[in-house]
Protein backbone atom coordinates (compact mmCIF):
# COMPACT_ATOMS: atom_id res chain seq x y z
CA UNK A 1 0.00 0.00 0.00
CA UNK A 2 1.35 3.22 -0.87
CA UNK A 3 2.29 5.92 1.92
CA UNK A 4 0.07 9.04 0.14
CA UNK A 5 -2.81 8.14 -1.94
CA UNK A 6 -5.07 10.37 -3.21
CA UNK A 7 -8.44 9.08 -5.60
CA UNK A 8 -10.09 10.82 -7.82
CA UNK A 9 -9.52 14.40 -6.01
CA UNK A 10 -11.28 17.38 -7.70
CA UNK A 11 -12.10 20.86 -6.25
CA UNK A 12 -14.33 23.59 -6.77
CA UNK A 13 -13.43 27.20 -5.56
CA UNK A 14 -17.41 28.61 -5.86
CA UNK A 15 -18.07 27.11 -9.16
CA UNK A 16 -14.57 27.23 -10.80
CA UNK A 17 -12.90 23.64 -11.03
CA UNK A 18 -9.37 23.99 -9.17
CA UNK A 19 -8.33 20.35 -9.70
CA UNK A 20 -9.81 17.69 -11.53
CA UNK A 21 -9.89 14.05 -10.99
CA UNK A 22 -6.14 13.74 -9.10
CA UNK A 23 -4.54 10.59 -8.76
CA UNK A 24 -1.24 9.94 -6.91
CA UNK A 25 0.48 7.14 -4.81
CA UNK A 26 3.51 8.11 -3.13
CA UNK A 27 5.55 4.82 -1.73
CA UNK A 28 7.44 5.32 0.91
CA UNK A 29 11.07 6.88 0.56
CA UNK A 30 9.93 8.13 -3.11
CA UNK A 31 10.86 11.84 -4.42
CA UNK A 32 7.83 12.57 -6.80
CA UNK A 33 7.55 15.65 -8.61
CA UNK A 34 4.90 17.94 -9.67
CA UNK A 35 5.19 20.48 -12.65
CA UNK A 36 3.01 22.46 -14.61
CA UNK A 37 2.81 26.34 -15.58
CA UNK A 38 1.49 29.08 -13.58
CA UNK A 39 -2.04 28.82 -12.31
CA UNK A 40 -2.32 24.99 -12.76
CA UNK A 41 -3.58 24.10 -9.57
CA UNK A 42 -0.28 22.84 -8.34
CA UNK A 43 0.03 24.63 -4.40
CA UNK A 44 -4.06 24.27 -4.26
CA UNK A 45 -3.35 20.23 -4.70
CA UNK A 46 -0.84 20.78 -1.62
CA UNK A 47 -3.39 22.68 0.40
CA UNK A 48 -6.02 20.15 -0.43
CA UNK A 49 -3.84 17.03 0.99
CA UNK A 50 -2.43 19.33 4.20
CA UNK A 51 -6.22 20.10 4.93
CA UNK A 52 -6.16 23.98 4.16
CA UNK A 53 -9.08 23.14 1.77
CA UNK A 54 -11.60 19.97 1.99
CA UNK A 55 -11.31 18.63 -1.32
CA UNK A 56 -14.95 18.37 -3.21
CA UNK A 57 -14.68 14.83 -3.94
CA UNK A 58 -12.10 12.37 -3.67
CA UNK A 59 -9.87 10.34 -1.02
CA UNK A 60 -7.04 10.92 0.62
CA UNK A 61 -5.16 8.79 2.83
CA UNK A 62 -1.71 8.24 4.43
CA UNK A 63 -0.82 5.16 5.66
CA UNK A 64 -4.29 3.59 4.63
CA UNK A 65 -5.97 6.18 7.19
CA UNK A 66 -8.30 8.94 5.53
CA UNK A 67 -7.34 12.29 6.09
CA UNK A 68 -10.42 14.15 4.84
CA UNK A 69 -12.20 16.19 7.31
CA UNK A 70 -9.11 16.14 9.77
CA UNK A 71 -7.74 19.53 10.99
CA UNK A 72 -4.62 20.93 9.52
CA UNK A 73 -2.85 20.32 12.70
CA UNK A 74 -3.25 16.60 12.58
CA UNK A 75 -2.76 15.98 9.64
CA UNK A 76 0.45 17.38 10.29
CA UNK A 77 1.01 15.39 13.44
CA UNK A 78 0.59 12.24 11.01
CA UNK A 79 3.20 12.91 9.13
CA UNK A 80 3.19 15.67 6.66
CA UNK A 81 5.47 18.41 6.92
CA UNK A 82 5.55 21.44 4.43
CA UNK A 83 7.52 24.24 3.06
CA UNK A 84 6.11 26.98 1.49
CA UNK A 85 6.43 28.79 -2.21
CA UNK A 86 6.65 32.49 -0.13
CA UNK A 87 8.42 31.77 2.80
CA UNK A 88 6.05 31.51 5.69
CA UNK A 89 8.29 32.62 8.63
CA UNK A 90 7.46 34.03 11.74
CA UNK A 91 9.49 37.15 11.11
CA UNK A 92 10.29 38.21 14.67
CA UNK A 93 11.30 34.87 16.15
CA UNK A 94 14.66 33.72 16.37
CA UNK A 95 15.37 30.18 13.78
CA UNK A 96 16.29 27.77 17.03
CA UNK A 97 12.21 29.09 18.15
CA UNK A 98 10.67 28.00 14.58
CA UNK A 99 12.40 24.39 14.60
CA UNK A 100 10.97 24.32 18.95
CA UNK A 101 7.33 25.46 17.75
CA UNK A 102 7.44 22.62 15.09
CA UNK A 103 7.90 20.11 18.16
CA UNK A 104 4.54 21.35 20.01
CA UNK A 105 3.01 17.87 19.80
CA UNK A 106 6.06 16.52 21.06
CA UNK A 107 6.22 18.59 24.16
CA UNK A 108 3.54 17.29 26.99
CA UNK A 109 4.42 19.91 29.85
CA UNK A 110 1.30 20.88 31.22
CA UNK A 111 0.18 24.36 32.61
CA UNK A 112 2.32 24.04 35.76
CA UNK A 113 5.54 23.79 33.49
CA UNK A 114 4.48 26.87 31.72
CA UNK A 115 5.83 28.93 34.58
CA UNK A 116 7.78 27.10 36.64
CA UNK A 117 10.83 24.91 35.72
CA UNK A 118 10.05 21.46 36.37
CA UNK A 119 11.60 18.66 35.91
CA UNK A 120 10.04 17.31 33.25
CA UNK A 121 9.44 20.67 31.66
CA UNK A 122 13.53 21.06 31.54
CA UNK A 123 13.85 17.43 30.29
CA UNK A 124 11.59 18.16 27.60
CA UNK A 125 12.91 21.28 26.62
CA UNK A 126 16.47 20.24 26.83
CA UNK A 127 15.96 17.37 24.42
CA UNK A 128 13.65 19.59 21.88
CA UNK A 129 16.42 22.05 22.10
CA UNK A 130 18.78 19.36 21.07
CA UNK A 131 17.12 17.99 18.29
CA UNK A 132 16.12 21.12 17.14
CA UNK A 133 19.88 22.12 17.01
CA UNK A 134 20.16 18.46 15.25
CA UNK A 135 18.35 19.34 12.37
CA UNK A 136 19.66 23.35 12.20
CA UNK A 137 23.11 21.68 11.85
CA UNK A 138 21.92 19.27 9.13
CA UNK A 139 20.84 22.19 7.10
CA UNK A 140 23.90 23.91 7.70
CA UNK A 141 22.26 27.02 9.66
CA UNK A 142 23.13 26.27 13.31
CA UNK A 143 25.31 28.79 13.82
CA UNK A 144 22.54 31.34 12.96
CA UNK A 145 19.56 29.42 15.72
CA UNK A 146 19.73 32.81 18.35
CA UNK A 147 19.06 34.89 15.35
CA UNK A 148 15.60 36.46 14.32
CA UNK A 149 15.18 35.22 10.93
CA UNK A 150 13.81 38.53 9.15
CA UNK A 151 17.62 39.35 9.56
CA UNK A 152 18.62 36.39 8.03
CA UNK A 153 19.63 36.52 3.80
CA UNK A 154 16.78 34.74 1.48
CA UNK A 155 19.09 31.12 1.10
CA UNK A 156 19.30 30.96 4.78
CA UNK A 157 15.49 31.58 5.52
CA UNK A 158 14.72 29.07 2.78
CA UNK A 159 17.30 26.21 4.67
CA UNK A 160 14.88 27.51 8.05
CA UNK A 161 11.98 26.41 6.85
CA UNK A 162 12.46 23.34 5.65
CA UNK A 163 14.44 22.90 9.03
CA UNK A 164 10.87 23.43 10.28
CA UNK A 165 9.11 21.35 8.38
CA UNK A 166 11.04 18.14 9.53
CA UNK A 167 10.96 18.90 12.96
CA UNK A 168 7.47 17.54 12.88
CA UNK A 169 8.97 14.10 12.07
CA UNK A 170 7.34 13.79 8.73
CA UNK A 171 6.48 10.88 7.01
CA UNK A 172 6.37 12.58 3.84
CA UNK A 173 8.31 15.89 2.88
CA UNK A 174 6.00 18.40 0.76
CA UNK A 175 8.00 21.03 -0.91
CA UNK A 176 6.56 23.99 -2.49
CA UNK A 177 9.19 25.27 -4.98
CA UNK A 178 12.02 25.04 -3.08
CA UNK A 179 14.55 26.85 -5.60
CA UNK A 180 12.70 30.14 -5.58
CA UNK A 181 15.10 33.09 -6.50
CA UNK A 182 18.31 31.08 -5.33
CA UNK A 183 21.48 31.26 -7.41
CA UNK A 184 22.61 28.66 -9.39
CA UNK A 185 25.55 28.16 -6.34
CA UNK A 186 22.57 27.72 -3.86
CA UNK A 187 20.97 25.38 -6.03
CA UNK A 188 23.57 22.80 -5.75
CA UNK A 189 23.36 23.30 -2.29
CA UNK A 190 19.90 22.66 -1.85
CA UNK A 191 20.16 19.47 -4.03
CA UNK A 192 22.73 18.30 -1.78
CA UNK A 193 20.34 19.22 1.53
CA UNK A 194 17.49 17.60 -0.22
CA UNK A 195 19.27 13.78 -1.16
CA UNK A 196 20.93 14.46 2.56
CA UNK A 197 17.45 14.45 4.41
CA UNK A 198 15.91 12.47 2.08
CA UNK A 199 18.32 9.28 2.76
CA UNK A 200 19.19 10.24 6.28
CA UNK A 201 14.86 10.06 7.36
CA UNK A 202 13.83 7.53 4.53
CA UNK A 203 11.59 10.44 3.71
CA UNK A 204 9.33 10.29 1.04
CA UNK A 205 9.12 13.95 -1.16
CA UNK A 206 6.73 15.67 -2.97
CA UNK A 207 8.12 18.36 -4.26
CA UNK A 208 6.74 21.50 -6.91
CA UNK A 209 9.13 22.83 -9.32
CA UNK A 210 9.69 24.94 -11.77
CA UNK A 211 13.16 24.33 -12.54
CA UNK A 212 12.87 21.12 -14.95
CA UNK A 213 16.05 19.99 -14.32
CA UNK A 214 16.09 20.28 -11.27
CA UNK A 215 13.16 18.24 -10.67
CA UNK A 216 14.11 15.89 -13.22
CA UNK A 217 17.15 15.14 -11.70
CA UNK A 218 15.80 14.16 -8.71
CA UNK A 219 12.37 12.66 -8.82
CA UNK A 220 11.84 9.06 -10.03
CA UNK A 221 8.26 10.40 -11.40
CA UNK A 222 6.81 13.55 -12.16
CA UNK A 223 3.53 14.67 -13.01
CA UNK A 224 2.50 17.29 -14.98
CA UNK A 225 -0.63 19.71 -14.25
CA UNK A 226 -2.13 21.84 -16.94
CA UNK A 227 -5.47 24.24 -15.36
CA UNK A 228 -6.50 21.96 -12.85
CA UNK A 229 -5.63 18.65 -14.85
CA UNK A 230 -2.94 16.05 -14.97
CA UNK A 231 -1.90 15.93 -18.83
CA UNK A 232 1.07 13.57 -18.55
CA UNK A 233 2.46 10.86 -15.82
CA UNK A 234 5.98 9.61 -15.49
CA UNK A 235 9.62 9.48 -15.39
CA UNK A 236 11.68 12.01 -16.34
CA UNK A 237 12.42 11.08 -19.69
CA UNK A 238 9.02 10.44 -20.78
CA UNK A 239 7.78 13.44 -19.17
CA UNK A 240 10.74 15.38 -21.77
CA UNK A 241 9.63 14.18 -24.54
CA UNK A 242 5.78 14.66 -24.26
CA UNK A 243 4.18 16.93 -27.05
CA UNK A 244 1.59 18.06 -24.22
CA UNK A 245 4.36 18.93 -21.98
CA UNK A 246 6.34 20.65 -24.45
CA UNK A 247 3.08 22.36 -25.50
CA UNK A 248 2.03 23.72 -22.29
CA UNK A 249 5.50 25.00 -21.55
CA UNK A 250 7.11 26.09 -24.30
CA UNK A 251 3.97 26.71 -26.57
CA UNK A 252 2.26 24.96 -29.47
CA UNK A 253 4.95 26.81 -32.14
CA UNK A 254 7.65 24.49 -30.15
CA UNK A 255 5.75 21.04 -31.02
CA UNK A 256 5.57 21.78 -34.85
CA UNK A 257 8.55 22.93 -35.30
CA UNK B 1 1.88 72.84 43.72
CA UNK B 2 4.04 70.07 45.70
CA UNK B 3 6.25 67.60 45.01
CA UNK B 4 4.20 65.53 47.40
CA UNK B 5 1.18 66.69 45.60
CA UNK B 6 2.75 65.04 42.04
CA UNK B 7 3.59 62.10 43.99
CA UNK B 8 -0.09 61.58 45.19
CA UNK B 9 -1.38 61.89 41.67
CA UNK B 10 1.07 59.81 40.34
CA UNK B 11 0.02 56.85 43.16
CA UNK B 12 -3.30 57.21 41.77
CA UNK B 13 -2.27 56.93 38.37
CA UNK B 14 -0.64 53.80 38.67
CA UNK B 15 -4.21 52.09 39.69
CA UNK B 16 -5.78 53.81 36.88
CA UNK B 17 -3.23 52.64 34.90
CA UNK B 18 -3.62 48.91 36.38
CA UNK B 19 -7.20 48.89 35.43
CA UNK B 20 -6.11 50.19 31.70
CA UNK B 21 -3.25 48.04 30.97
CA UNK B 22 -5.30 44.35 32.21
CA UNK B 23 -8.14 45.15 30.57
CA UNK B 24 -5.92 46.11 26.93
CA UNK B 25 -3.83 43.40 27.37
CA UNK B 26 -7.13 40.62 26.51
CA UNK B 27 -7.80 43.26 23.35
CA UNK B 28 -4.24 43.05 22.45
CA UNK B 29 -3.68 39.33 22.33
CA UNK B 30 -6.81 38.79 20.59
CA UNK B 31 -6.00 41.28 18.51
CA UNK B 32 -2.37 39.89 17.74
CA UNK B 33 -3.55 35.94 16.51
CA UNK B 34 -6.84 36.69 15.25
CA UNK B 35 -6.30 40.27 13.88
CA UNK B 36 -9.68 41.51 15.05
CA UNK B 37 -10.29 43.20 17.66
CA UNK B 38 -12.81 41.73 20.40
CA UNK B 39 -15.45 44.61 21.31
CA UNK B 40 -17.17 42.64 23.79
CA UNK B 41 -14.19 42.66 26.29
CA UNK B 42 -15.22 45.62 28.12
CA UNK B 43 -18.57 44.06 28.95
CA UNK B 44 -16.55 41.20 29.72
CA UNK B 45 -14.39 42.93 32.42
CA UNK B 46 -18.00 43.80 33.65
CA UNK B 47 -19.13 40.32 33.96
CA UNK B 48 -15.75 39.57 35.61
CA UNK B 49 -16.49 42.65 38.20
CA UNK B 50 -20.03 40.67 38.72
CA UNK B 51 -18.63 37.17 38.89
CA UNK B 52 -16.39 38.11 41.75
CA UNK B 53 -19.02 40.25 43.43
CA UNK B 54 -21.19 36.67 43.15
CA UNK B 55 -17.59 34.69 43.98
CA UNK B 56 -16.76 37.33 47.15
CA UNK B 57 -20.42 37.39 48.56
CA UNK B 58 -20.42 33.39 48.54
CA UNK B 59 -16.99 32.75 50.42
CA UNK B 60 -18.17 35.31 52.92
CA UNK B 61 -21.27 33.72 53.80
CA UNK B 62 -18.95 30.38 54.38
CA UNK B 63 -16.49 31.44 56.05
CA UNK B 64 -18.08 34.60 58.10
CA UNK B 65 -17.20 38.15 58.34
CA UNK B 66 -15.64 40.14 61.06
CA UNK B 67 -14.25 39.09 64.29
CA UNK B 68 -15.75 35.72 64.05
CA UNK B 69 -14.28 35.27 60.73
CA UNK B 70 -12.79 31.65 59.72
CA UNK B 71 -10.40 33.16 57.20
CA UNK B 72 -8.49 36.26 57.38
CA UNK B 73 -9.71 39.05 54.73
CA UNK B 74 -7.17 39.01 51.95
CA UNK B 75 -7.44 35.26 51.83
CA UNK B 76 -10.95 35.57 50.79
CA UNK B 77 -9.91 37.85 48.49
CA UNK B 78 -7.07 35.46 46.83
CA UNK B 79 -9.80 33.19 46.43
CA UNK B 80 -12.06 35.58 44.90
CA UNK B 81 -9.88 36.37 42.49
CA UNK B 82 -8.18 33.29 41.45
CA UNK B 83 -11.92 31.76 41.64
CA UNK B 84 -13.51 34.24 39.60
CA UNK B 85 -10.69 34.58 36.82
CA UNK B 86 -11.37 30.91 36.48
CA UNK B 87 -14.94 31.20 36.08
CA UNK B 88 -14.87 34.44 33.61
CA UNK B 89 -12.15 32.61 31.24
CA UNK B 90 -15.30 30.14 30.65
CA UNK B 91 -17.03 33.50 29.62
CA UNK B 92 -14.29 33.91 27.42
CA UNK B 93 -14.09 30.44 25.93
CA UNK B 94 -18.04 30.80 25.36
CA UNK B 95 -18.10 34.28 23.53
CA UNK B 96 -14.86 33.00 21.36
CA UNK B 97 -16.78 29.49 20.57
CA UNK B 98 -20.41 30.99 19.96
CA UNK B 99 -19.45 34.69 18.65
CA UNK B 100 -16.19 34.63 16.90
CA UNK B 101 -15.00 31.07 15.78
CA UNK B 102 -17.96 30.64 13.40
CA UNK B 103 -17.28 34.01 11.71
CA UNK B 104 -13.01 33.93 11.50
CA UNK B 105 -13.37 33.63 7.53
CA UNK B 106 -16.37 36.36 7.28
CA UNK B 107 -15.23 40.07 6.58
CA UNK B 108 -13.64 41.71 8.97
CA UNK B 109 -16.39 43.87 9.59
CA UNK B 110 -18.78 40.89 10.20
CA UNK B 111 -16.72 39.98 13.15
CA UNK B 112 -16.51 43.43 14.37
CA UNK B 113 -20.00 43.46 15.04
CA UNK B 114 -19.97 40.68 16.57
CA UNK B 115 -18.23 42.05 19.67
CA UNK B 116 -20.78 44.73 19.91
CA UNK B 117 -23.51 42.62 19.93
CA UNK B 118 -22.18 40.00 22.59
CA UNK B 119 -21.41 43.39 24.65
CA UNK B 120 -25.63 44.41 24.16
CA UNK B 121 -26.23 40.94 24.94
CA UNK B 122 -24.13 40.84 28.47
CA UNK B 123 -25.56 44.40 29.22
CA UNK B 124 -29.17 43.25 28.94
CA UNK B 125 -28.66 39.75 30.30
CA UNK B 126 -27.49 41.66 33.36
CA UNK B 127 -29.90 44.17 33.73
CA UNK B 128 -32.13 41.23 33.37
CA UNK B 129 -30.70 39.23 36.28
CA UNK B 130 -29.81 41.82 38.53
CA UNK B 131 -32.11 43.78 38.22
CA UNK B 132 -30.57 46.72 36.31
CA UNK B 133 -29.82 47.96 40.19
CA UNK B 134 -26.14 49.30 41.20
CA UNK B 135 -24.89 46.99 43.66
CA UNK B 136 -21.83 47.57 46.51
CA UNK B 137 -18.73 45.15 45.87
CA UNK B 138 -18.25 44.11 49.87
CA UNK B 139 -15.06 45.49 51.40
CA UNK B 140 -13.11 42.00 51.76
CA UNK B 141 -9.75 44.14 53.67
CA UNK B 142 -9.98 46.60 56.45
CA UNK B 143 -8.26 49.80 54.62
CA UNK B 144 -5.51 51.05 56.04
CA UNK B 145 -3.64 54.42 55.00
CA UNK B 146 -0.07 54.84 55.45
CA UNK B 147 1.61 58.12 55.67
CA UNK B 148 4.58 58.20 53.54
CA UNK B 149 6.27 61.62 53.94
CA UNK B 150 3.02 63.23 53.59
CA UNK B 151 1.75 60.85 50.45
CA UNK B 152 -1.65 59.41 51.34
CA UNK B 153 -1.37 55.79 50.01
CA UNK B 154 -3.72 53.25 50.96
CA UNK B 155 -3.22 49.20 51.48
CA UNK B 156 -6.05 48.74 48.94
CA UNK B 157 -3.88 51.11 46.11
CA UNK B 158 -0.63 49.16 46.72
CA UNK B 159 -2.59 46.09 46.48
CA UNK B 160 -3.95 46.91 43.16
CA UNK B 161 -0.59 47.89 41.33
CA UNK B 162 1.05 44.76 43.07
CA UNK B 163 -1.61 41.93 41.92
CA UNK B 164 -1.70 43.85 37.74
CA UNK B 165 2.13 43.84 38.15
CA UNK B 166 2.35 40.22 39.20
CA UNK B 167 -0.64 39.17 36.69
CA UNK B 168 1.55 40.68 33.89
CA UNK B 169 5.02 38.89 34.97
CA UNK B 170 2.95 35.56 34.75
CA UNK B 171 1.34 36.75 31.42
CA UNK B 172 4.91 37.66 30.45
CA UNK B 173 6.25 33.88 31.57
CA UNK B 174 3.79 32.18 29.95
CA UNK B 175 3.96 33.88 26.72
CA UNK B 176 7.63 33.86 26.57
CA UNK B 177 8.48 30.50 28.07
CA UNK B 178 5.50 28.03 27.20
CA UNK B 179 4.73 26.49 24.12
CA UNK B 180 1.62 27.71 23.85
CA UNK B 181 2.84 31.33 24.35
CA UNK B 182 4.89 30.79 21.57
CA UNK B 183 1.69 29.47 19.48
CA UNK B 184 1.03 32.70 20.13
CA UNK B 185 3.70 34.64 19.21
CA UNK B 186 3.97 33.04 16.28
CA UNK B 187 0.28 33.00 15.06
CA UNK B 188 0.88 37.00 15.57
CA UNK B 189 3.09 36.86 12.62
CA UNK B 190 1.69 34.71 10.67
CA UNK B 191 -1.63 32.04 11.43
CA UNK B 192 -1.52 30.16 8.50
CA UNK B 193 1.27 28.08 8.87
CA UNK B 194 0.50 27.41 12.68
CA UNK B 195 -1.29 24.63 12.03
CA UNK B 196 0.67 22.97 9.81
CA UNK B 197 3.53 22.42 12.45
CA UNK B 198 0.96 20.47 13.97
CA UNK B 199 -0.30 22.98 16.33
CA UNK B 200 -4.26 23.69 17.24
CA UNK B 201 -5.10 26.80 16.21
CA UNK B 202 -8.78 26.61 18.01
CA UNK B 203 -7.18 25.33 20.97
CA UNK B 204 -4.18 28.85 20.78
CA UNK B 205 -7.52 31.07 20.08
CA UNK B 206 -9.43 29.87 22.56
CA UNK B 207 -6.53 29.99 25.10
CA UNK B 208 -6.08 33.39 24.28
CA UNK B 209 -9.69 34.61 24.70
CA UNK B 210 -9.38 32.69 28.27
CA UNK B 211 -6.63 34.35 28.81
CA UNK B 212 -7.44 37.38 28.52
CA UNK B 213 -11.04 37.55 30.08
CA UNK B 214 -9.79 36.13 33.00
CA UNK B 215 -7.27 39.56 32.97
CA UNK B 216 -10.27 41.41 32.66
CA UNK B 217 -12.08 39.58 35.70
CA UNK B 218 -8.60 40.27 38.13
CA UNK B 219 -9.07 43.79 37.02
CA UNK B 220 -13.49 44.32 37.49
CA UNK B 221 -12.14 42.78 41.09
CA UNK B 222 -9.85 45.05 41.68
CA UNK B 223 -11.79 47.83 40.25
CA UNK B 224 -14.95 47.06 42.99
CA UNK B 225 -12.58 47.03 45.66
CA UNK B 226 -11.42 50.68 44.49
CA UNK B 227 -14.43 52.34 43.55
CA UNK B 228 -17.29 49.55 44.95
CA UNK B 229 -20.21 50.21 43.39
CA UNK B 230 -21.03 47.70 40.18
CA UNK B 231 -23.24 48.85 37.43
CA UNK B 232 -24.15 46.66 33.76
CA UNK B 233 -22.70 49.57 31.77
CA UNK B 234 -19.54 49.90 34.22
CA UNK B 235 -17.68 47.91 31.43
CA UNK B 236 -18.63 50.59 28.73
CA UNK B 237 -16.50 53.72 29.11
CA UNK B 238 -13.68 51.86 30.93
CA UNK B 239 -13.38 49.20 28.03
CA UNK B 240 -13.63 52.11 25.66
CA UNK B 241 -10.31 53.88 26.97
CA UNK B 242 -8.77 50.22 27.29
CA UNK B 243 -8.98 49.80 23.90
CA UNK B 244 -7.57 53.14 23.06
CA UNK B 245 -4.87 52.32 25.67
CA UNK B 246 -3.92 48.83 22.88
CA UNK B 247 -4.14 50.84 20.07
CA UNK B 248 -1.53 53.28 21.90
CA UNK B 249 0.28 50.86 23.29
CA UNK B 250 1.29 49.44 19.54
CA UNK B 251 -1.32 46.50 18.05
CA UNK B 252 -1.05 43.15 18.98
CA UNK B 253 2.23 44.07 21.77
CA UNK B 254 1.58 43.28 25.08
CA UNK B 255 4.27 44.96 26.77
CA UNK B 256 2.83 48.01 24.61
CA UNK B 257 -0.49 47.56 25.93
CA UNK B 258 1.19 47.18 29.62
CA UNK B 259 2.82 50.49 29.20
CA UNK B 260 0.22 52.19 27.55
CA UNK B 261 -2.06 51.48 30.33
CA UNK B 262 -0.33 53.31 32.84
CA UNK B 263 0.00 55.94 30.37
CA UNK B 264 -3.03 56.61 29.87
CA UNK B 265 -3.39 56.74 33.74
CA UNK B 266 -0.66 59.12 34.04
CA UNK B 267 -2.05 61.37 31.08
CA UNK B 268 -5.41 60.91 32.27
CA UNK B 269 -4.57 61.90 36.19
CA UNK B 270 -2.17 64.36 35.38
CA UNK B 271 -4.20 66.39 33.70
CA UNK B 272 -6.18 67.66 36.32
CA UNK B 273 -3.32 69.48 38.62
CA UNK B 274 -2.00 70.35 34.56
CA UNK B 275 -5.21 72.28 34.62
CA UNK B 276 -5.05 73.68 38.26
CA UNK B 277 -1.33 75.20 37.06
CA UNK B 278 -2.74 76.84 34.32
CA UNK B 279 -5.52 77.95 36.27
CA UNK B 280 -3.36 79.57 38.65
CA UNK B 281 -0.52 81.01 35.84
CA UNK B 282 -2.95 82.54 33.76
CA UNK B 283 -5.90 83.32 36.74
CA UNK B 284 -8.33 81.16 34.82
CA UNK B 285 -11.22 78.98 35.81
CA UNK B 286 -11.02 76.32 34.07
CA UNK B 287 -12.89 73.15 35.49
CA UNK B 288 -11.48 69.52 35.53
CA UNK B 289 -14.53 68.17 33.92
CA UNK B 290 -12.39 69.36 30.80
CA UNK B 291 -10.01 66.17 32.05
CA UNK B 292 -10.63 63.59 29.45
CA UNK B 293 -11.19 66.07 26.77
CA UNK B 294 -7.59 67.25 26.93
CA UNK B 295 -6.41 63.83 28.08
CA UNK B 296 -7.58 62.74 25.12
CA UNK B 297 -6.60 65.33 22.75
CA UNK B 298 -2.95 64.26 23.81
CA UNK B 299 -3.10 61.09 23.31
CA UNK B 300 -4.50 61.42 19.48
CA UNK B 301 -1.69 64.01 19.52
CA UNK B 302 0.66 60.96 19.96
CA UNK B 303 -1.38 58.79 17.12
CA UNK B 304 -0.61 60.98 15.15
CA UNK B 305 3.20 61.38 15.50
CA UNK B 306 3.36 57.70 16.36
CA UNK B 307 0.35 56.21 13.90
CA UNK B 308 1.51 52.68 14.63
CA UNK B 309 1.34 53.37 18.52
CA UNK B 310 4.31 53.08 21.14
CA UNK B 311 5.57 49.53 20.23
CA UNK B 312 3.77 48.44 16.61
CA UNK B 313 5.27 47.32 13.80
CA UNK B 314 4.32 49.26 10.59
CA UNK B 315 4.40 46.37 8.33
CA UNK B 316 1.79 43.94 10.97
CA UNK B 317 -1.38 44.68 9.07
CA UNK B 318 0.24 43.23 6.19
CA UNK B 319 1.19 39.66 7.22
CA UNK B 320 -1.97 38.01 6.88
CA UNK B 321 -3.19 36.52 3.74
Amino acid sequence: MALLQVDHMTHFFSGLRAVHDFNLAIEPGEIRGLIGPNGAGKTTIFNLITGIYTPTEGKISLNGESLIGLYPHKIASRGIGRTFQDLRLWRHMTVLEHVKMARYSQLTYGLWGAFFDTALRRKEEVESEHRAMELLSLLGVDHLADQLVVNLPYGAQRRVEMARALAIEPKILFLDEPTVGMTPEELVQIMAIIRNIHQKFDLAIFMIEHRLKFVMELCEQIQCLVFGEVIADGNPDDIQNNPQVIEAYLGKDAVEA
Amino acid sequence: MSFTFLMQNLVNALQWGSFYALIALGYSMVYSILMLFNFAHGDIFMVGAYIGLGVATLLLALVGTGAGAMLPGWVVLVFTILISMFLTAFVGLIVERVGYRPLREAPRASAAITGLMIGIILETSNIILMGGQRVKFPQLIESVTYNIGGVFVTNMKIMIVLVSLGLMLALHLFVTRSKWGMAMRAMAFDYVVVPLVGVPLNTIAAMTFAIGSALAAAAGILFGLAYPVLDPFMGVSLGWKAFVAAILGGRGSIMGACLAGFMLGFIEIMTVPAIQIVNRLFNLNLGSNLRDLIAYSIVLLILIFRPHGLFGEPYSAKLRL
